[in-house]
């Protein structure tokens, strides 16, 4: 048993194709790395909002927010 | 013609490793950049030489006997034979110098076959895999940042760099190495070679040096004592990816013939290798390198929640992650590697800074200790039943023989580290005073500043008309 079907090396390399494990599971590959992909960008924009929606919150009065100005921050 | 093809081989060989090693400098930049951005300022200067010194004297010890280790050693010695004759890597043997394909009546110790071979890369060869060696030493040299001496570092960077890091090179990363052929071992971008001795390491020294001063409240919960300045940090950490490119091509053989590979492979085709003499393309780690490291990124961003410093520190851990298969994995696979092993490293780092009151300042054991002991793990399950060489007899890559392998590698670093430090502790030489720890380790440094800063200005003032 081997996961890319290869289990020695005594071949002619003009004869061997793909080396990767798990061949034939790529386009279930591609839809759990789109899955990931797409699960980032909705995990981040929630994290982003909580963040904003804390930044709102800070600072009410304004006196970090004017002395970051004057620090020119 | 065949002559002058094995002679255009060669040179090409000498090429490529010598610029591999120009890339690879570009790690030492980023480690001096992130270390010196992580430490407060009064710890600047130090903290640079530190890391700094690392370089010369790993330099100097492995052309004296970390080279040689390499060639004499991968049958342990004691598990599969003796120590192997290398004359060509002994730092007295004329091919450790400028040498060109012939043998002088008077040279002794250099054969002709020898000299064939090394003439040209003797030198690029010790110079690639020495850079490796800095690497090693230098992952241990940012934890310890801002209490421990410089000279005990120094002490443990020789050791690990020119000792241990080479010896497990030599078992477990050469063709003929006795975990390779026994175990099947397979770590082709050294996950465990390189990152999780040198994160064993870490964790060694940390124990026994201790968490820096106001880094745990009186309760034991942890303070965190942040970045002076986390972008030079971030910049250190892209330098050190970038220089991970020349790491990773100096992993491999760039252009060989099967016949003289004299393994098992048959045919006329010519091709790249990695270090076992497996047949891999640089196409290959071109995809799986840059798969692993997004899926770091994407992964630390998303666990740190967008924290600069873990979302570089996840890529590079994911790069390590996946660094044991990446000759073989697919690029989706090497991502997924990538994004979920940086992520539990994460975790760890701070269950293992709660609950053992360890001040890691850079992360280093959860990065390349965790991430490189994970990273063989997982290729041993991933690369079942592959073959782990092109030579007959040798194990197939498998979960057990890589586990052992990952746990031989942490614990080549862990425990020689411990014991060092350890002796150096008792003679008082491990950590510097409290006191000194308080006014900063660049305290006279910095005192010495001010004086000539306040006399030039004084000097200057009094010109004014």
């Amino acid at each position: 048993m081997s996961t890319n079907g290869m289990t020695s090396w005594a071949v002619d390399l003009k004869d061997v194709g793909a080396i990767y494990p798990f061949q034939g599971w790529e386009v279930v590959l591609v839809i759990l790395g789109f899955a990931f992909w797409i699960g980032w960008h909705i995990v981040q924009t929630r994290q982003e909002n909580a963040e904003i929606a804390a930044d709102m919150k800070a600072d009410r009065s304004g006196d970090e927010t004017r002395s970051a100005i004057d620090r020119y921050y | 013609m065949g002559d002058q093809l094995n002679a255009l081989t060669t040179i090409f060989t000498e090429f490529y490793y010598w610029v591999t090693i120009v890339i690879m400098f570009l790690i030492h930049v980023g480690f001096c950049t992130y270390e010196v951005g992580v430490s407060r300022r009064r710890n600047h200067l130090k903290t640079l030489m530190k890391n700094a010194m690392a370089i010369p004297l790993v330099t100097v010890t492995f052309f004296f006997f970390g080279w040689w280790i390499y060639f004499a050693f991968p049958n342990g010695p004691g598990i599969m034979g003796g120590l192997i004759p290398a004359p060509f890597a002994e730092a007295w043997n004329p091919l450790m110098g400028p040498h060109l394909s012939g043998v002088n009546p008077t040279e002794t110790g250099v054969t002709p076959a020898d000299a064939l071979i090394w003439h040209r890369l003797n030198g690029v060869f010790w110079g690639a895999f020495l850079l490796f060696s800095i690497t090693t030493a230098s992952i241990v040299s940012g934890s310890i940042i801002e209490r421990a001496r410089s000279g005990a570092f120094w002490i443990i960077a020789v050791l690990l760099g020119s000792v241990l890091w080479i010896l497990d090179a030599a078992w477990g990363w050469h063709p003929q190495g006795w975990m390779v052929k026994l175990w099947g071992y397979h770590d082709a971008y050294a996950s465990g070679v390189v990152h999780a001795i040198a994160g064993g390491a870490a964790l060694a020294f940390l124990i026994v040096l201790g968490p820096r001063i106001g880094k745990f409240r009186a309760d034991g919960t942890p303070r965190d004592l942040p970045p002076h300045n986390t972008w030079l940090v971030c910049i250190g950490l892209f330098l050190i990816y970038t220089g991970f490119w020349g790491f990773y091509a100096a992993c491999n053989i760039p252009l060989i013939s099967p016949a003289t590979i004299a393994g098992q492979i048959t045919g006329d085709t010519w091709t790249a290798t990695n270090i076992y003499l497996a047949p891999t393309t640089l196409s290959a780690i071109t995809f799986n390198f840059l798969m692993a490291l997004s899926g770091g990124m994407m992964g630390g961003y998303l666990i740190s929640k967008g924290d600069p410093f873990w979302t570089f520190s996840c890529g590079l851990c994911g790069v390590i992650a996946a660094s044991a298969g990446n000759d073989l994995y697919h690029p989706i696979q090497a991502m997924l590697i990538g994004a979920i092993v940086p992520a539990i490293c994460y975790k760890l780092h701070y269950y293992v800074e709660r609950r053992f009151k360890i001040d890691d300042a850079v992360g280093a054991v959860a990065v390349h200790g965790y991430g490189g002991f994970l990273g063989v793990v997982v290729a041993g399950f991933m690369l079942w039943g592959q073959p782990s060489s092109p030579y007959e007899g040798f194990a197939h890559i498998n979960p057990l023989g890589n586990f052992a392998g990952a746990c031989l590698m942490f614990l080549l670093g862990f425990i020689p580290t411990l014991i060092a430090c350890k002796i150096m502790n008792g003679m008082g030489l491990l950590r510097v005073p409290a006191k000194v720890e308080l006014e900063g380790v660049d305290f006279a440094i910095n005192q010495a500043f001010e004086a000539s800063v306040r006399e030039v200005g004084t000097a200057e003032k009094a010109m004014i008309k």
